[in-house]
């Protein structure tokens, strides 16, 4: 593998690590909010949170770039902050947090869901605050949801093309990712080279959806 | 414990509706009974403040909720141990562990998590995950979780369903000797009248959602113009001590008030104190006294009420036996062609008396 095959790689690692850290800080307060609400506010939030699964991602990344972009309009504000985050890494981390969204965030809800009302009643009777119920019954009991949430985010992260192509282009280093480096490789006709890394993120995926079935399963 | 617990309670729930007013004593235990989907668990849901009925709840001292003051206070402030129809265990802790998690928040003076495992007979069962116990270890451990947490009430709502005959009437027994223990009042959901007879000495008595009548359990019972009256079932119990003990034909004298009468089987030591229940089904009026007959107490009563019961051609009967009041059901036929009357002078036989244990 060239160097700038595996600078490739480090970045989509990076990208993906950060992006499932920040889903899951914002995405399980946010599953929890849903699975327990009787707002009429939920479908909205529902529907908004589902998009990016129906949303070409070009249309995502489209706008985001609008966005992110100093000349979109946030601009006054990125100019003050010293510059948009339209192809940067940042811009990435962003655009991937938004586009994995629903693969953290609805495994979460239907665990915290499947919970029901009882356990958590339960605890409120035995003296537990509500911080300390979601801490102490929520999410051990949630926990093959949060293990799952986790893993679809990663790995729609390191999948993810077109979002990438919108808002971060192919900075090496910066926002070049595995599939953009792919894609490059096949446009350039070096199919050696598409298949190296095709070949390597295939396995990649497989592996680690094997092992969290696996361990789902031994539970 | 001096004291009550008032509540006063309106909640409505699709075309249900909740509408509750009654108080109970902090001594003892109180059961709530009516037939099922009477509300009688939205009721206690609502007094544990897991629904959010309006109203008012007070017990003893504590204000738990009084929307006219704008005071509603969480559940977790309350202190109550709540054994849920579901048991509700924490499946991701052991028996143990649900206990500690109650512990852990219960504060100083709450029951040891040791002692409260003893006392509901799963000390044995403290490192299985909930998953692996049986219907009725589930419902024990969760009794005796509702123990360590139950710093101020303890809710029991329907703790015998789902139970095959033996674990009932073993946890029954365990129950009724667990009331001396406690020393927080005890609420009790039940459908099952023989249930509230064994353990309650206050009957709080709902239907469609509402309160009809709440007391202490002998007066309600005995009361001919509630739904009680009109069941199967219908019955007096008396507060009774033991008098004597015939050795030779193995029978107990008991005595309710200046009512004696005489039950087979030995019933504890002289002074020992019991409840007795007499069906209104097993006690028949006669005019005069019966010749020799084989039942052994045949009382001179005086009638008090009597009311028709239209549908089934069947009437009950109040008596005064002593200063102690027996139902009496008889037939609408007797009730003409004896003339029963209130201030009638008759005797009453009563075939059957069960006794039940303190």
């Amino acid at each position: 593998m060239s160097p700038a095959d595996l600078q490739a790689l480090a970045t989509t690692l990076r990208v993906a690590a950060l992006s499932t850290a920040i889903l899951l800080v914002l995405g399980t307060p946010l599953a929890w909010w849903l699975a327990r609400t009787r707002r009429r506010l939920r479908p909205a939030v529902e529907a908004l949170v589902a998009l990016p699964l129906v949303l070409p991602p070009t249309v995502l990344g489209f706008y985001l770039l609008l966005l992110l972009g100093e000349g979109g309009p946030l601009g006054p504000l990125w100019s003050r902050l010293g510059g948009g985050l339209a192809f940067t890494f940042e811009g990435l981390v962003v655009a991937s947090v938004l586009y994995s969204l629903p693969f953290v965030v609805q495994p979460l809800q239907g665990a915290f869901e499947a919970i029901g009302p009882r356990p958590l009643e339960a605890a409120a009777t035995m003296g537990a605050g509500p911080l300390d119920r979601f801490l102490t019954v929520a999410l051990p009991l949630a926990r093959r949801g949060l293990l799952t949430a986790a893993t679809l985010g990663f790995a729609h992260t390191v999948g993810e093309f077109g979002v990438v192509l919108m808002v971060g282009g192919s900075i090496p280093g910066e926002t070049r990712v595995l599939s953009i480096a792919i894609y490059e490789h096949v446009e350039a006709l070096d199919y050696a080279g598409a298949h190296r890394l095709s070949g390597l993120l295939l396995g990649l995926s497989f592996a680690v959806l094997a092992v969290v079935y696996g361990l789902g399963r031994r539970r | 414990m001096s004291g009550t617990l008032a509540v006063d309670v309106r909640l409505e729930r699709g075309a249900f509706t909740l509408a509750a007013t009654f108080e109970a004593p902090l001594d003892g235990v109180t059961a709530v009974f009516g037939p099922s989907a009477a509300g009688k668990t939205t009721l206690l849901r609502a007094i544990a403040g897991l629904e959010r009925a309006r109203g008012r709840v007070r017990i003893g001292e504590s204000v738990w909720q009084d929307d006219a003051a704008g005071r509603f206070m969480p559940v977790h402030r309350r202190g109550i141990g709540f054994v849920f129809q579901d048991d509700a265990l924490l499946d991701h802790l052991t028996v143990s562990g649900n206990l500690r998690y109650a512990a852990r928040r219960a504060g100083p003076g709450a029951m040891p998590p040791e002692e409260a495992a003893r006392l509901a007979g799963v000390a044995h069962l403290g490192a299985r995950p909930p998953r692996a116990l049986s219907g009725g270890e589930r419902r024990r451990a969760a009794l005796a979780r509702a123990l360590v947490a139950a710093r101020s009430l303890l809710v029991l709502d329907e703790p015998f369903t789902g139970l095959d005959a033996p674990a009932r009437a073993a946890l029954l027994e365990d129950l009724a000797a667990l009331r001396g223990r406690l020393a927080v009042p005890m609420l009790l959901v039940t459908h099952q009248l023989d249930e509230a007879v064994r353990l309650a000495s206050h009957l709080v008595y709902v239907e469609a959602g509402r309160v009809l009548a709440a007391g202490p359990l002998t007066l309600l019972l005995a009361q001919a113009d509630l739904p009680l009256a009109r069941r199967e079932d219908a019955s007096a119990v008396l507060e009774a001590v033991v008098e004597g003990w015939d050795a030779e034909d193995a029978v107990t004298t008991v005595a309710a008030g200046a009512l004696r009468l005489v039950v087979a089987g030995r019933h504890g030591e002289p002074g020992a104190r019991l409840r007795l229940r007499v069906l209104a089904r097993d006690v028949s009026l006669a005019l005069d006294p019966p010749g020799r007959t084989s039942i052994l107490n045949v009382i001179p009563a005086t009638v008090t009420d009597v009311t028709a019961e239209p549908a089934q051609g069947r009437a009950l009967v109040g008596l005064d036996c002593a200063g102690q009041r027996l139902l009496a059901r008889v037939t609408r036929r007797s009730v003409r062609r004896l003339g029963l009357r209130p201030g009638l002078a008759v005797h009453a036989q009563v075939k059957a008396v069960a006794v039940i244990p303190p």
